[in-house]
């Protein structure tokens, strides 16, 4: 009752400071399914569904489910008073998202009555419900059903995205044609999402209790087909994406590119560097000024500039990291964070504005020519990001299994021991700062070149917590969770237009909710699951008694 | 002489952690340091180590001063240690807390290891192998993928000696090898460094509070209080020396030197006393 | 190191030959130096309030609490409603020193509140993990509520109400710096007193010194350090205020700036240094008033006051890379 209480009461102030901030309004428009379901209502629910699962997870009887009913009744109630402050109340000089149309949003244009109350308070009780059973729900079956059900909204988001690319009878079947998915479209994205999972782990059930394990030639057999048609799937995107899209994936994969870079350096030697931006810029910078006949100090082509730009930022990286490598950890994170400011301020300053353009930034600046041909379309430069991806991917796969990467991960584990096992600790991390510098380096030159100028706002600090924000989703550390990363928060609000409003507000959630929840990320590599899950532990512990554990004795 | 302190002083603000200690130590012997809690042993190792740096005095290894070089530089120069508390990257497996212990010993750059040039595919299998016969050495063959965290705390402190052996040391320091251990596992590793001596012609500097062990294997003992060597001998000599007997009961407990501990807890200050 | 000390000598190189040569040429007048002074104090003033919050928690629990500059932002905004309303029942005419009493005291309660909120949700569940945890979690709580004021509240800019009393001067000395400036130091008095002579603060104390002895000592940790974010947020509340008296508006990302400033200036005097902070912000708000006409002028750099930022921010790197004990040294428990 009290724990039902509680959660009801968290998950109001959740959904009132959704309301507010005015994410609820935003989505409005966003179709979900037919004309019935908003994207807002669907954000609502899922709070309330979670709501219902906390409250109901762990107690084992009836009175679990009815704790979650209650919770989300609560919600419900919160969201109406809600609706009845707004429209009684005008607090539009302050909360600017406390308008009637978000109390037309909350009561489903019922206006604020008692049949909205009840509709309210219903929807409420029932999503609690359905959310409490769902903990009753075992493990698996569980997160075939949460997958399952974000897939069909995420499909339904993606309508406008999915449209050009799908063959038009499937469009005309799946979505309808006022926004969002048909009803049957709806059913059948939802029936997929759960047949497909259900058949494989049946499938993978079958075959183990056939043969035991899987053999390790079907396996390898397995990963070649795979590998084989992410090649396939990429090389082939811009032919089937459209301009749109292909203008996403290029700005996913520079975000990929520097995510792979700050994996270098964050996720495998552990230094947190949250001025990275500061490398993305002088790549940037570097190909304008080495290229533009705007500043008219030089006018090399693309393909000289590139190398020159890349060994700039190196060398910059290496000149960034002596001073800094010695501190500690959380000194170098806000040590680099002046670095990255340093680097902003100067390029906009008048000072140096007859050398890198000032606040109107460069503009013209080259374009990679393959012979004949001119790369400066999107679907073009994909290619090169996807070069670029390739090659860190390749290089960060290489020296991580390498005494190199030994080096760094020791050092990320315990600078001292590190330090007596014969590890030099200043060449290790400037090798670290320099190879992720590159990435960033050539990442910036790329984007330098692909959006044709570059302005100092381009390349602020939120740039450098993106980063950041998209390796601890993904999972610091693993390069397959930089992907994933990049895809959720860089891919998602391009293709969400009312998302970007709301992008950062979701990165910060992001980055606590993960720290605390799940620290090892969505995707994470082997040893730091190990590794955070420990602290996690320890951290709920000390939490918990409210002391630190003793530290160690000697060095 | 392979290690020689001369004159060496630490202090830390108003604490003289070692107050100009000499201390020299053969090649191919045991040579333990013992002493109450607090008497600067872990800080002479600090300082041999290079993580701290002596305010007056040097420290010679092979009659070449060490004093003022860096920590990884004193190590790739031969000597390891492990710590009083296990230090071990606890979040990685057994095979590459080694293989990290080998790192000074496996040479190839960036780009072999970017290109997989066979100097790398060489190295790395030679790396691989002398990894997995150090751990057969020290009884923990087949726990190669195991992660360093989830081993049993014996198991720990071999892996934390396999670790340190792989830099091939010529001086070998052990800070306090068999805490917590039961009578067995100490048995075992009085044996072990036994044979890390003769088998393979190391020097070890033990810092030890088990009596029994210390008496045991040592060919010196050196006996610090407050900093300051208060004896040195073959422990026989140092067992009968009042000035150790006091050192100990000085400190308020009612015991002799040189009965024999079953199980010295960790953070006892003075051998234990039985019997 | 070599490399480092070079370039340091190089900066400290330009810096005198600079001076010299703005002092030489005579650019500005006494009276417009004494201006830069005047104003470098009451920022400094209110660098140092914010500064105290960041030494505080840095001393208790060694962390970096990134998000500090956005509970100062959140006492500054949600005061400036409340300034409105007093202004326009003409309130804040009539009784100014009333007024700016209860919106000092409305702001530090909102930063305090949010403080102590952000200590409860993002950062008790991390305490004893690894540094880089909490630390990350704490940019991620700065830019949750940066953005949650944005959203509630809008992108744009609020121009707080002016305090007629307050418009005019003394002295040849703006009367609102006069006021920010000892209201600064009126709240340090109170901090002092606040640690010394209450039972909270000592816990407070006790639990920066050592953490463990002191729950030994039957101390509430966790109490003693909600107790730290609350009195750091009040702090960091009423800077809130000041600043907006000095600089007249508000804005959801105005917390950024003073807050790595603020933070700057607590590593200057010496992080976990509650009187190192408060020098240390004296010292950076001077330094960042009159720099950029001292320093940079001499060297020929036009419009050097866009440069500001950049002095602060070389102070900030520079203290971290050759003395990152800071000014009166630090002053951090027995751990690490
Ligand atoms: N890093 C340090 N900082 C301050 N004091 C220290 C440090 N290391 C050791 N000490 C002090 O030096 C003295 C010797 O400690 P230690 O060498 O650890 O003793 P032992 O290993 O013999 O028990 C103790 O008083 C201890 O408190
Ligand atoms: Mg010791």
């Amino acid at each position: 009752m009290r724990r039902a209480l509680t959660f009801g009461l968290i998950g109001s102030i959740v959904a009132w400071h959704l309301s507010l901030v005015g994410l609820v309004a935003a989505f409005a428009e966003r179709w979900l399914i037919g004309q019935s379901l908003t994207f807002s209502y669907v954000v609502l629910l899922a709070l309330i569904l979670l709501v219902g699962y906390l409250t109901a997870r762990r107690v084992s009887d009836w009175t679990g489910l009815a704790g979650a009913a209650l919770a989300g009744l609560v919600v419900g109630l919160a969201l109406w008073i809600l609706a009845l402050i707004v429209t009684e109340v005008n607090l539009r000089d302050a909360f600017v998202a406390a308008s009637p149309s978000l109390a037309q949003i909350l009561t489903f244009d019922r206006g604020v009555s008692v049949p909205s109350l009840a509709i309210l308070l219903l929807i409420g009780a029932a999503t609690g419900l359905i959310g409490g059973g769902i903990a009753w729900i075992p493990a698996t079956g569980r997160r075939i059903v949460i997958g399952a059900l974000s897939v069909t909204v995420l499909v339904g988001l993606l309508r406008d995205v999915l449209g050009p690319v799908l063959p038009p009878f499937l469009m005309r079947f799946l979505f309808s044609p006022g926004g969002g998915l048909s009803l049957p479209g709806a059913v059948i994205v939802l029936g997929l999402a759960i047949a497909i999972p259900v058949m494989r782990s049946g499938l993978r059930m079958q075959r183990v209790r056939q043969k035991g394990v899987l053999p390790a030639r079907v396996l390898r057999r397995r990963r070649l087909a795979l590998r084989a048609l992410g090649v396939v799937f990429f090389v082939s995107f811009p032919l089937w994406a459209k301009l749109f899209l292909s203008n996403v994936a290029d700005f996913v994969g520079l975000y990929i590119l520097m995510g792979l870079g700050l994996n270098l350096v964050l996720g495998f030697a552990g230094l947190l560097d949250l001025g990275y931006v500061a490398f993305f810029a002088i790549g940037a910078y570097s190909m304008a000024v080495l290229t533009s006949p705007e500043l008219g100090a030089f006018t090399l082509g693309f393909w000289t500039a590139l190398p020159i730009a890349v060994a700039i930022t190196v060398f910059s990286g290496i000149l960034i990291g002596l001073p800094v490598l010695r501190m500690r950890g959380d000194y170098l994170a806000i040590a680099t964070l002046g670095f990255g400011e340093i680097v902003r301020l100067l390029v906009l300053s008048d000072w140096l504005k007859p050398h890198l353009g000032g606040a109107q930034g460069v503009t013209r600046i080259a374009r990679p020519v393959l012979g004949p041909f001119v790369i400066d379309r999107p679907q073009e430069y994909y290619y090169l990001i996807l070069i670029g991806c390739g090659l860190g991917w390749f290089l960060s796969v290489r020296l991580r299994d390498s005494r190199i990467g030994r080096a760094w991960m020791a050092i990320r584990e315990d600078e001292d021991v590190a330090q007596a096992m014969g590890i030099n600790r200043v060449t290790a991390k400037l090798l670290a700062f320099a190879t992720g510098a590159s990435m960033g380096g050539l990442s910036g030159a790329l984007f330098a070149s692909l959006v044709n100028s570059v302005i100092p706002q381009s390349f602020s600090l939120l740039v450098s917590i993106n980063v950041v924000a998209l390796l601890v989703l993904g999972g610091i550390g693993s390069l397959p969770g930089v992907l994933v990363g990049a895809l959720a928060l860089v891919g998602l609000p391009e293709l969400l237009r009312e998302f970007q409003e709301y992008r950062l507000l979701v990165y910060g959630a992001v980055l606590i909710a993960m720290m605390i929840f799940r620290p090892a990320g969505l995707w994470p590599e082997e040893t730091r699951v190990r590794e955070l899950e420990e602290a996690a532990e320890e951290a709920r512990e000390t939490a918990r008694t409210g002391v630190v554990a003793a530290s160690q004795d000697g060095v | 002489m392979l290690l020689e302190a001369r004159k060496v002083t630490k202090r830390f603000g108003g604490v003289v952690a070692l107050s100009d200690l000499d201390l020299q130590v053969e090649e191919q012997t045991i040579h333990s340091i013992i002493g109450p809690n607090g008497a600067g042993k872990t800080t002479f190792f600090n300082c041999v180590t290079g993580f701290l740096v002596p305010d007056e005095g040097e420290i010679l290894l092979d009659s070449q001063p060490i004093t003022g070089l860096r920590p990884d530089q004193i190590a790739r120069l031969g000597i390891a240690r492990t710590y009083q508390t296990i230090r071990l990257f606890r979040f990685l497996t057994v095979l590459d807390n080694v293989l990290i212990g080998l790192h000074p010993h496996v040479h190839y750059g960036i780009l072999d290891a970017v290109i997989r040039s066979r100097r790398y595919h060489r190295s790395e299998r030679a790396a691989a192998r002398e990894a997995r016969e150090l751990l057969r050495y020290l009884g923990l063959a087949g726990k190669e993928f195991v992660v360093a965290n989830n081993l049993s705390y014996g198991d720990q402190r071999r892996l934390e000696i396999a670790r340190a052996l792989a830099l091939r040391p010529r001086l070998l320091l052990l800070d306090e090898p068999t805490a917590g251990m039961n009578p067995y596992e100490t048995g075992q590793m009085i044996t072990l460094i036994r044979r890390l001596r003769d088998e393979r012609g190391m020097t070890i500097l033990l810092i030890e509070h088990d009596m029994k062990v210390v008496m045991n294997i040592s060919d010196l003992v050196t006996v610090l209080d407050f900093g300051e060597k208060i004896a040195e001998g073959k422990p026989a000599e140092v067992q009968a020396n009042p000035l150790v007997i006091e050192a100990y009961l000085g400190r308020g407990a009612a015991s002799g030197l040189g009965t024999i501990a079953a199980q010295a807890p960790r953070d006892e200050s003075m051998p234990n006393a039985s019997s | 190191m070599v490399i480092a000390w070079a370039i340091g000598s190089l900066l400290l190189l330009l810096v005198l030959v600079g001076s010299y040569r703005t002092l030489a040429a005579g650019h500005y007048t006494g009276g417009q130096w004494f201006d830069f002074v005047v104003f470098g104090l009451a920022q400094g003033g209110i660098y140092a309030l914010i500064a105290l919050g960041y030494t505080m928690v840095y001393g208790v629990l060694r962390m970096i609490n990134f998000a500090h500059g956005e509970v100062f932002m959140s006492g500054a905004f949600s005061a400036f409603f409340l300034a409105n309303a007093l202004a326009r029942r003409g309130f804040l005419a009539s009784n100014p020193v009333l007024s700016l009493l209860v919106l000092m005291a409305f702001a530090a309660l909102v930063s305090m509140t949010i403080a102590v909120i952000l200590e409860r949700v993002a950062y008790r569940p991390l305490r004893g993990a690894p540094r880089l945890v909490p630390l990350i979690t704490a940019v991620g709580a700065s830019f949750f509520l940066q953005y949650t004021f944005r959203g509630l509240f809008g992108s744009g800019v609020r121009v707080y109400p002016t305090v007629p009393l307050l418009e005019g001067a003394i002295f040849g000395i703006q009367t609102k710096l006069i006021v920010v400036f000892l209201g600064a130091l009126a709240t340090l008095g109170i901090l002092w007193a606040f640690l010394t002579f209450t039972r909270t603060g000592l816990a407070i104390r006790a639990v920066a010194e050592d953490m463990e002895a002191a729950a030994l000592m039957g101390v509430d940790v966790n109490r003693a350090i909600s107790s730290t974010f609350a009195v750091g947020g009040a702090m960091a509340g009423v800077a809130g205020v000041l600043y907006a008296l000095v600089f007249a508006q508000v804005q959801f990302f105005m917390g950024f700036l003073p807050g790595i400033k603020a933070f700057t200036s607590a590593v200057l005097g010496g992080i976990g240094n509650l009187p190192g902070a408060a020098l240390g912000g004296l010292v950076l708000g001077l330094v960042e008033s009159v720099g950029p006409s001292l320093f940079l002028d001499g060297l020929g750099i036009p419009a050097a006051h866009q440069l500001k930022d950049v002095i602060a921010f070389t102070i900030l790197v520079l203290i971290l890379i050759f003395r990152p004990t800071g000014i009166l040294g630090e002053r951090l428990g027995s751990r690490v």
